[in-house]
């Protein structure tokens, strides 16, 4: 969309000023120096790290000596051997199934639910969102407290029950998903909301003339119409969750036994934590970039519609 | 938007449409005709049985809220309540917020380094953006497309992938284990929200009003400043609110980034403070970090409410 607007733009300008005119070169020269500073910081904290990290991938750099030449493929043999790396991918994509099935679910609900404007709603609105003022990490440390079998509001609770949040697994990775929710559904619930003003009211009008019960307007118009805003959000959710760091780095530290490891807390362990190994980190890293464009790549392929032009 | 025929202020319940606890999706569709004559005075009866039948609508919302506001009120009042293992023993008080003075380099100075990371990274993001929104929208120049769809890139790429070269080539600029460097990492990542941000704001301007300035001799840098300044405000608002949210809250640059104890940002401080005396948790001082922490994004939130929604109806989301 916004490649088609540029060009058209600046096609129509570059018509109407000749090819060399001084007004032109005035016009690129100007551009060019507003422009400097972004052009600045994308080269060189953004294009060249980006390089670096494939440059990395494939030489032996430990944290400390830094760069000893070309090793490859050895680190991404050994990503591939770290007894971590199976378990995290599948912990990883549990996670992000998980997590994003209830933010889409729960983030359309909310939207549905506060979508007219009244009083009471605003006031809703207001406290789902209030949440996703906090930082992840805020949240997370919030969390850990409350969870806790010593301090926690739930802590008598417990220590009756002989059961805590985060004491197994499974309930590490519920409890966890349940902070993300609280964190992010007002968020999701506000992207929705912009998707949902974006239908035209005269189709639920037409849809109410005919007699369409609220499920079959919700099935036939409400979710069809709302597919863009779907495909968004699902991919920033997606996107979002195979990433989780704070949130398992702050409340799980990835346990109990390791259970709850993420890619990205992998490598942060590979690079600082004991094999201080930032090659091998790379190596990871370029693994979760590929891996990360190619969802991407088929979330937009699935969400794309053929009839729309 | 809403069409509600004004009632008395204690009878609003009978005119609300949906009457239950499931979802309505149907803005204005099935939404009973507001009654012809003037609702001034409702039968008591019509209005008691507009209360029972909402009832569960009301239990059901305001549970909600209560569930996504209650561990926010319960750590604020447990921060400064009396607390087994705590500077805060018995009674109400700040004891909790003490230890988290004392806590090593000391709160202040924590306060500092975000306060100073944070408001680098806010005046480096609206400055570069300002003017990088400016040149996309108002020139053309090569490369003009190649570069903001770059821009827009830094959104596809995970956070973690870039930090670890980031951290090597800090280290050959002087810039790692400083302050400086982590509000350099966190103004590149605000780049593509803030540039598309401010790009269609100034799209949104129509050209007549800085070519009349540039026909009256103006230049184009003083377009931008006397006549297009105040009319990007809002964007330039919101674009400073979400810089100041993320750089504010931002764990993870600084964890990578920086080594000093002295130089850690406040999410860090608090979050290390946990294992402060051999692994034994100080919760109420954890508490309190929360709360200072969390203090500034809710107030900034609730008073630039507009501002922040303005972040998502832009579509600078869908980059």
């Amino acid at each position: 969309m916004s490649v088609s607007m540029m060009s058209g733009r600046a096609g129509r300008s570059r018509r109407r000023s000749g090819p060399a005119s001084p007004a032109r070169r005035g016009q690129a020269v100007k551009g060019w120096l507003y422009v400097s500073p972004t052009a600045v910081f994308v080269a060189v904290l953004f294009v060249v790290p980006l390089l670096l990290v494939v440059r990395m991938s494939l030489s032996r750099w430990p944290l400390l000596t830094g760069d000893q030449g070309f090793n490859a493929p050895d680190n991404y043999t050994k990503v591939l051997d770290n007894r971590f790396f199976a378990d995290s991918v599948v912990f990883t994509v549990k996670y992000t199934v998980l997590a994003t099935v209830l933010l889409i679910a729960l983030g359309l609900g909310l939207a549905l639910l506060v979508q007219e404007s009244s009083r009471w709603k605003g006031l809703l609105r207001a406290s789902f969102l209030i949440p996703s003022a906090l930082g992840l990490a805020s949240a997370s440390l919030l969390f850990y407290v409350l969870y806790s079998p010593i301090a926690g509001p739930a802590a008598d609770l417990m220590a009756n029950f002989g059961w805590t949040f985060l004491g197994s697994p499974n309930a590490a990775l519920f409890s966890t998903v349940f902070l993300i929710v609280w964190r992010f559904a007002g968020f999701y619930m506000l992207l929705m909301l912009v998707g949902l003003q974006g239908i035209p009211s005269e189709l639920y009008e037409a849809a109410r003339i005919d007699g369409a019960s609220r499920w079959q307007t919700f099935r036939r118009i409400t979710l069809p119409l709302l597919r863009p805003t779907l495909a968004l959000t699902t991919i920033m959710c997606v996107t979002g969750s195979l990433l989780a760091f704070e949130q398992f780095y702050i409340l799980t530290k990835g346990g109990p036994d390791n259970s709850t490891i993420t890619v990205v807390q992998l490598i942060y362990i590979m690079a600082f934590q004991g094999q201080n190994d930032l090659g091998v980190a790379a190596a990871l890293s370029v693994i979760a970039l590929i891996a990360l464009v190619v969802i991407n790549a088929v979330q937009l392929r699935a969400f794309h519609n053929p009839d729309e032009k | 938007m809403s069409t509600h025929v004004p009632t008395p202020a204690g009878a609003p319940v009978a005119t609300e449409p949906d009457a239950g606890p499931s979802a309505h999706p149907l803005p204005g569709a099935a939404r009973p005709a507001p009654p012809r004559r003037r609702p001034v005075r409702r039968a008591p009866t019509t209005r008691v049985a507009g209360l029972v039948l909402r009832t569960p609508y009301w239990i059901f919302t305001g549970s909600l809220a209560v569930i996504f506001l209650f561990p926010l009120v319960w750590t604020a009042v447990s921060s400064v309540s009396p607390q087994a293992g705590t500077n805060q023993t018995d009674g109400w008080g700040v004891g909790n917020y003490r230890t988290l003075a004392d806590y090593q380099a000391g709160i202040w100075q924590y306060l500092a380094n975000s306060a100073f990371v944070s408001l680098t990274t806010v005046v480096l993001t609206l400055a570069i953006s300002l003017l990088g929104g400016y040149a996309f929208a108002r020139f053309s120049f090569p490369g003009r497309n190649i570069l903001f769809l770059t821009t827009l890139a830094i959104l596809m790429v995970p956070y973690a992938t870039m930090l670890i070269p980031l951290y090597v080539l800090l280290n050959e600029l002087n810039l790692q284990n400083s302050l400086i460097g982590v509000a350099l990492v966190l103004t590149m990542f605000q780049l593509p929200f803030s540039t598309f941000m401010m790009r269609i704001s100034f799209e949104a301007i129509p050209r007549e009003l800085d070519e009349a300035a540039l026909v009256d001799g103006c230049s184009s840098w003083a377009a931008l400043w006397r006549v297009l300044l105040p009319a990007v405000k809002p964007g330039l608002i919101t674009v400073g609110l979400f810089a100041f949210l993320t750089a504010w809250n931002d764990f993870m640059a600084p964890l990578i980034l920086i080594n000093d104890s002295d130089k850690l940002t406040l999410p860090l401080a608090v979050s290390n403070l946990r294992g402060q005396v051999q692994g034994v948790v100080d919760y109420g001082a954890t508490e309190a970090g929360v709360v200072v922490l969390a203090l500034p994004c809710i107030v900034l939130f609730l008073l630039l409410q507009r501002h922040y929604v303005r972040g998502f109806m832009s579509g600078a989301f869908k980059g």
